[in-house]
């Protein structure tokens, strides 16, 4: 008769238990950031893997994710006769909202997933063990170059998705729907704020990639040493970082925009 | 070692696009190269009512942007809003008996602060307040205006 009860208490104090080993390996991993500066060739390799390999998605995802935003703004707004407006429109969600979300979500399916595996992988074929016996810490030496990386990484990406968009709302919007250039980014720069919308949506970003990476390393490091487990891990790092992410953009625009 | 250099190369084409992307945001989409604060000077101006003018709302003059209103509050002993607007410091000549409007872009659109020249041979300083203003109209104000006024003709 308990027996519903028992599960239901193992099951949240297995989740707290999980979310107090991720909390610890964060703290592990912050208090190793120094390795970055002892050995930057580490963080170059990652910025390779997350940012360079990361893109090609990200860029096309920005380009067509602007074009759809001209398009689909064009016609709401010229109902109002404020066609003008649409290089606000489209700047203004990009840098907002759809640049750092969209590009955490890519981020997360593209290079989060990799991580996990790699780290997984590392873990189930006892390399990260190899490590430490060794006497190489595998938090510093694995972890972290990785976790900086992505941090780096995000704010870039988001930028040139936002960019790239906006660009992409330009050709639509300009090029094909005949919006008048100068209006499209003239007003453009004076709706557009730079404290208010550029530096918050960079610092979304910012937290959008330490959650990302912390994510996926954790649920790497933290696998089951199988290759169901790893497959296992890989799932959730994707699932827990987009739903995360999107949790965490709700917050973060309440706390930045709603005033 | 090819491989090497190649990692090293794609990243600093990565971290060069990633800031040039910012760059590009911050100079083309965002208004930071329109934007003029800490420069220019302060002059104040007191209205009746301010109506909904708003904190970076554009001061002009001809209809060209020539500032910004850097603060609105309110005075209590006068019950009077004072508006601080920071003019382009490059605009020093304007005549101290100058005309403070505030006026709505189109019909629905946001408020702003336009000026209209007097013909004082003496300009506006820092810190400066212009004397004569024109309160925002307000759109409840001018039908219940133009109500009265209709009902008083039939009657």
């Amino acid at each position: 008769m308990l027996d519903p009860l028992v599960r239901l208490g193992r099951g949240v104090l297995d989740a707290l238990e999980r979310l107090g080993r991720g909390h610890l390996l964060l703290l592990a991993i912050l208090l190793g950031l120094g390795e970055v500066l002892r050995r930057p060739r580490l963080l170059w390799e990652q910025l390779f893997n997350i940012g360079v390999l990361s893109l090609l998605i990200v860029g096309v995802s920005g380009l067509f994710v602007g074009m759809v935003l001209a398009l689909q703004g064009y016609y709401v707004l010229s109902q109002f006769g404020a066609a003008e407006s649409l290089g606000v429109m489209v700047a203004a969600s990009l840098v907002r909202e759809l640049g750092p979300v969209v590009t955490a979500l890519l981020v997360a399916g593209r290079a989060g997933s990799a991580l996990t595996a790699e780290i997984g992988l590392m873990k189930a074929t006892e390399q990260l063990s190899g490590l430490e016996m060794m006497a190489v810490d595998p938090v510093r030496r694995i972890l972290v170059p990785r976790f900086v990386g992505g941090v780096l990484a995000m704010p870039l990406l988001a930028a040139i998705f936002s960019a790239v968009g906006v660009l992409g709302g330009y050709f639509v919007g300009v090029g094909l729907l005949g919006v008048d250039e100068g209006a499209y980014w003239s007003q453009m720069q004076a709706k557009i704020d730079f404290d208010e919308d550029l530096v918050n949506g960079v610092i979304k970003s910012l937290a959008f990639g330490v959650v990302v990476t912390w994510i996926a390393l954790f649920q790497g490091y933290d696998t089951v040493p199988t290759s169901e487990g790893v497959s296992r891990s890989t799932t959730r790092a994707v699932v827990h970082a987009a739903l995360v992410v999107l949790g965490l953009d709700f917050v973060l625009t309440a706390l930045m925009f709603g005033d | 070692m090819a491989k090497r250099h190649n990692v090293e190369l794609t990243v600093g084409t990565f971290v060069a696009l990633g800031l040039v992307a910012l760059f590009f945001l911050a100079m083309q989409v965002s208004n930071l190269s329109l934007n003029t604060a800490g420069e220019g000077y302060l002059v104040q101006a007191r209205f009746a009512n301010v109506g909904s003018l708003k904190v970076r709302a554009p001061v002009t003059m001809a209809g060209v942007r020539i500032g910004r209103v850097e603060s609105v509050r309110f005075d209590k002993q006068t019950y009077e809003a004072v508006v601080s607007m920071r003019i382009d410091a490059a605009i020093d000549s304007i005549p101290d008996d100058t005309f403070a409007n505030i006026f709505t872009s189109g019909l629905l659109g946001e408020q702003y602060i336009a000026l209209e020249p007097g013909g004082s041979p003496e300009s506006l300083r820092d810190g400066d307040e212009i004397v004569n203003t024109q309160s925002a109209l307000v759109l409840e104000q001018m039908i219940g205006q133009f109500l009265f006024k209709k009902a008083g003709e039939s009657g």
